[in-house]
């Protein structure tokens, strides 16, 4: 006996969850970052839950464009992380706040 | 029912290592527990008939983002990030927005329980990597290439971020370099047809 889909789906939206409050909870660049992926992560169990169960390749295939954009985030995003901290000794997103002023 | 048990161990699993990538201060900590969610989650790939996008997952997530977060911590050498008192109303502000979230995904949830139930063909070859490959090179050919061009452009996004030089030294450099392969070039040259 295979879970339902309904259970796929739950699982999935509990770690979006947990991702998002992360965002907010978090101070740190990095912290917010890998929260970041975690919510990508969640949406790609549910296109590949909704592919098993319709048997349709396509949620498959945008998994893998899923990846390829969190792998192009990866790389620009720490580019902007050590260009932060070169210039700031920290990588604290309350000490982003040039435009506050 | 042998998948169900493997459902539910990896499922606790990814729950647990998420609640640890949030809970831990140590920006190292949380890596390692977000190593474990995908890890996790891989398996549950593998139970969903998708070997492909499960070694895509290790091999991608795990073996490469990762590696770089974790290299980035490094080369910042971070510390324990410290609580503020001033900001002790986000943990208010993010829980109860959070808690909004999972009620709505758990309203959807019940509406998807009460659709008829799809039966799942057990013979279903889709996740096998020969129909992802067909249909990646074929009927989504053009999201494909756009990945590619979306590569490139955070590679060169990537370099220009992170160099230390400002342009007019950055040009001046390139200049010097050029010279002096000019230079060396014709003194082969000199060698060659003496």
């Amino acid at each position: 006996m295979e879970p339902s889909l309904a259970s796929y789906l739950a699982l999935s939206g509990i770690l979006f969850t947990i991702g998002a409050a992360g965002v907010i909870f978090k101070r740190n660049a990095i912290g917010m970052f890998m929260c970041i992926e975690l919510m990508l992560n969640a949406v790609n169990l549910t296109f590949v839950a909704f592919s098993r169960y319709y048997a349709d390749v396509t949620g498959q295939l945008f998994v893998f464009m899923v990846m390829s954009v969190a792998a192009a985030e990866a790389a620009v995003g720490l580019g902007i992380i050590i260009a932060f901290f070169r210039n700031r000794e920290s990588v604290d997103v309350d000490d982003a706040s040039i435009l506050k002023n | 029912m042998a998948t169900s048990a493997l459902f539910f161990i990896f499922a606790g699993l990814a729950i647990a290592c998420a609640l640890s990538m949030v809970y831990h201060r140590n920006p190292l900590y949380s890596a390692i527990s977000l190593i474990g969610v995908f890890v996790s989650l891989s398996c549950i790939y593998v139970s969903l008939a998708a070997p492909f996008i499960a070694a895509v997952q290790i091999l991608i997530y795990a073996g490469a983002i990762m590696v770089l977060v974790i290299f980035v911590i490094m080369l910042l050498n971070l510390d324990e990030e410290v609580a503020l008192d001033r900001l002790r109303y986000l943990y208010a502000v993010g829980g109860g927005l959070g808690l909004i979230l999972l009620i709505q995904t758990f309203f959807i949830f019940y509406a998807v329980m009460r659709a008829p139930q799809q039966t799942v063909d057990q013979a279903e070859t889709v996740g096998k990597t020969l129909s992802i490959g067909q249909a990646m090179f074929t009927e989504y050919l053009l999201p494909v290439e756009i990945v590619g061009v979306l590569l490139l452009m955070a590679i060169i996004g990537g370099v220009v971020m992170v160099r230390r030089l400002s342009q007019p030294q950055l040009e001046k450099l390139v200049e010097e370099e050029l010279t002096r392969r000019n230079e060396q070039d014709e003194v082969g040259d000199y060698r060659i047809s003496f």
